[in-house]
C-alpha cells in the first residue's frame, strides 16, 4: 500500500461519505454544503491524477458557479430556517434494491475492464498538460468541431435566459 | 547569505534528516512547516496592516489618526486584537451552529491559500504549479460560498440580504476580473504565476495598462473595498453578512478581508508590476523579497486611497458597470491583445516596437471608450428620465371640495 493509495483511500472515502451525506441529511442547505464537499473531493481525486487544470476547472464551475446556484436557488425559496421533510418516500425498498444492483454492475464492469490494472501513465517532462489541452481544442483533426458546437449551445442558453428575464 | 529563505529550509531538513526521519518524510514535515510559517507571516502582516491604515485613513482625512495607544499609535493594532480576544462569541438562537462557525474559517482560508502561489523572491515560492492564476480564481469562489453560509446561518433576515448582495456583487465581478487575468496569461504563454514574473523583461502594466486598471477595478469589487463596499455598508445595513458575529468570529472575517486587499496588492505586483524581478534581484533573493515587498505596499496603497477618495456606488449602478462596461470593455481588450500579440509576433518585431504598439493599442481602446460613452450619453440620459425615483410614501391630495 503505497502513499499514494493511503492519500486515494482517505479522498475517496470523504469523497463518498459526503455523497452520502448530501442524500440522506435532514436540512437541505446542510445538503448543499455537504455537496460542496463532495464536489472538492472529486477536485482532489483529479488532483492526484495530475490533472491540475481539470482540478481548478471543477472548483470554479462546480463549487463557484453550480454549487452557489443551488446554494442561491434553496435559500431563495426556502422560508423555514430549518427546513426538512421525510427523507425517504414509499418506494425505497425498490430504489435502494436497484441502486445496489447498479452499483454489483459497475463494479464488475469495472473491475474486469483494463483500466482496474493500468497503472498511472507517466507523462514526460517537458510535456505540459495545458498546453496540450489548448491546442487539442482548436485543432482542426482533433476536437475544434465539439468544442464549438459546445459553445454555440453555452451561448444559446445564454440567450436564453435573458430572453426569459426580459422586461416586457 | 543573500537566499535565508532555502539555507534555513536546508538548516531544518538536514537536522530532521540528523534525527533519523526518512527522507520523504522530512520533506513532507518540512512542505508542513513552511505552509504553517506563511500563514503566519501573512497574518501577522494584518497586524502591521491594521496600523498602516489606520494611520493612512487619518492623513488623507486631513486627521492624525490613532496616537495614543503608544507612539505613534504603534500598539493599537495590539489594543484592537485585545479587545477582539477578549470579547464573547455570541451565537444567534435559531443559528446553524455548524454552518455558524465554519464560514470565518472558510472565508480566512480562501484568502491563505492564494498566498501558496505566489512567488515572492527568485527561490522562494510555496508550490509552483502550471494553472496558478485559475487556481486564485478557483480559492475565491471558497469565499463567496463562506459569504453565503455566514448569511444564511445568522438566522437574519437582513445578514441573508446582506449575503446576497455580497455573492451578487463577488459572482458578477469575477467575469471581468477572469477576463483581465487572461491577458498576462496571454503575454507569458503560461498560466503558472513563476512564468508569468519570468516573462516580465518589460512590465506588463506598460504592455496593458488598461488590463491592470480593469484588474484593480474588479478586484477592489471582489474584496468588497470601497467603493464598492455596501457588502458592509456601516451606516446602511450595519454589517452584511456578518451582523451575528462577534469576538474572534468577526475577527477573522475582519482579517480575512484585510488580508484579501494585502493579497490583490501581491497579485498586482505579481502579475503587472513584475513580482520580485528587480535589479540584482536573481543573485540576491533577499533584495527580490523587498522589491515584491514594496511593490505589494504601492499596490494596497493605491487601494486605500480610492477607497478613501470615492463615496460608495449604490447596487444598481454597481451592477449596470459590470455588466454593461466592464466585460464587454475586457472582452475588446483580450481580443484586440490577442491578435496584435499573434500579428507583431509572426512579424518578429523588435521588443520596444511591440511594447509600443501594445500601449498605442490600449490607448486606442481607451480613446474609443470615451468617444462610445459620449455618443451613447443621449440614450442614456433619457433612459434615466423615463424611470424617474418614485416616492414611496406621497401625501394625500387635498379633495375637491
Amino acid at each position: 500500500m503505497s502513499g499514494f493509495d493511503i492519500i486515494f483511500l482517505g479522498i475517496a472515502a470523504v469523497t463518498l461519505a459526503a455523497a452520502f451525506m448530501v442524500v440522506t441529511t435532514h436540512n437541505l442547505v446542510h445538503g448543499a454544503l455537504w455537496l460542496v464537499l463532495t464536489l472538492f473531493g472529486v477536485a482532489a481525486t483529479f488532483v492526484l491524477l495530475n490533472a491540475a487544470f481539470l482540478a481548478v476547472v471543477q472548483v470554479v464551475v462546480y463549487i463557484g458557479a453550480i454549487a452557489i446556484l443551488m446554494i442561491f436557488a434553496i435559500m431563495l425559496t426556502r422560508k423555514v430556517m430549518k427546513d426538512s421533510g421525510p427523507q425517504t418516500n414509499a418506494n425505497w425498498v425498490v430504489a435502494a434494491l436497484l441502486g445496489a444492483v447498479l452499483f454489483v454492475g459497475l463494479a464488475y464492469l469495472l473491475g474486469n475492464s483494463s483500466a482496474a490494472t493500468m497503472a498511472l501513465p507517466e507523462m514526460a517532462a517537458n510535456m505540459d498538460p495545458v498546453v496540450q489541452l489548448g491546442e487539442v481544442l482548436v485543432s482542426p483533426n482533433a476536437y475544434v468541431l465539439p468544442f464549438e458546437l459546445a459553445s454555440v449551445l453555452l451561448l444559446a442558453a445564454l440567450i436564453g435566459s435573458i430572453a426569459v428575464a426580459w422586461k416586457k | 547569505m543573500g537566499d535565508p529563505i532555502n539555507l534555513i529550509s536546508q538548516w531544518f531538513n538536514n537536522l530532521l534528516l540528523g534525527w533519523g526521519l526518512g527522507e520523504r518524510l522530512v520533506a513532507v514535515l518540512s512542505l508542513f512547516v513552511g505552509a504553517a510559517i506563511l500563514v503566519t507571516a501573512s497574518l501577522l502582516t494584518v497586524v502591521a496592516l491594521i496600523w498602516i491604515e489606520r494611520k493612512i485613513a487619518g492623513r488623507l482625512q486631513d486627521r492624525i489618526g490613532p496616537n495614543r495607544a503608544g507612539p505613534f499609535g504603534l500598539f493599537q493594532p495590539f489594543a484592537d486584537m485585545i479587545k477582539i480576544f477578549t470579547k464573547e462569541i455570541t451565537t444567534p438562537d435559531g443559528a446553524d451552529k455548524v454552518a455558524f462557525n465554519i464560514a470565518p474559517v472558510l472565508a480566512i482560508a480562501s484568502v491563505l491559500l492564494i498566498w501558496a502561489v505566489i512567488p515572492m523572491a527568485a527561490t522562494i515560492v510555496g508550490t509552483d504549479i502550471n494553472v496558478g492564476v485559475l487556481y486564485i480564481v478557483a480559492v475565491g469562489s471558497f469565499g463567496i460560498v463562506a459569504i453565503l453560509m455566514a448569511g444564511w446561518s445568522s438566522n437574519n433576515k437582513f445578514a441573508l440580504l446582506g449575503a446576497f448582495r455580497a455573492v451578487a456583487q463577488m459572482v458578477s465581478y469575477e467575469v471581468p476580473m477572469v477576463l483581465a487575468l487572461l491577458v498576462p496569461v496571454l503575454l507569458a504563454r503560461s498560466m503558472g504565476i513563476n512564468e508569468i514574473v519570468h516573462a516580465q523583461g518589460t512590465w506588463f502594466i506598460v504592455i496593458a495598462p488598461l488590463t491592470a486598471l480593469i484588474f484593480l477595478i474588479t478586484s477592489m469589487a471582489e474584496v468588497g473595498r470601497a467603493p464598492f463596499d455596501l457588502i458592509e455598508a456601516e451606516s446602511e445595513i450595519v454589517a452584511g453578512f456578518h451582523i451575528e458575529y462577534s469576538g474572534m468570529a468577526f475577527g477573522m472575517f475582519y482579517v480575512s478581508e484585510f488580508l484579501h486587499v494585502w493579497t490583490i496588492g501581491a497579485l498586482i505586483a505579481t502579475l503587472f508590476l513584475g513580482g520580485w524581478r528587480g535589479p540584482g534581484a536573481e543573485t540576491w533573493p533577499i533584495l527580490g523579497l523587498f522589491y515584491f515587498y514594496i511593490k505589494t505596499f504601492i499596490g494596497y496603497f493605491v487601494i486605500t486611497w480610492i477607497r478613501l477618495s470615492l463615496p460608495r456606488v449604490r447596487i444598481d449602478q454597481l451592477l449596470s458597470f459590470n455588466w454593461k462596461f466592464l466585460t464587454p470593455l475586457t472582452l475588446v481588450i483580450l481580443i484586440v491583445t490577442a491578435i496584435a500579440d499573434k500579428l507583431l509576433v509572426l512579424a518578429g518585431v523588435e521588443r520596444w516596437f511591440y511594447v509600443l504598439v501594445m500601449l498605442a493599442a490600449n490607448i486606442l481602446i481607451a480613446w474609443g471608450t470615451v468617444l462610445v460613452l459620449k455618443a451613447l450619453e443621449p440614450k442614456r440620459a433619457r433612459a434615466r428620465q423615463e424611470f424617474p425615483p418614485r416616492p414611496v410614501a406621497v401625501a394625500p391630495k387635498p379633495s375637491e371640495n
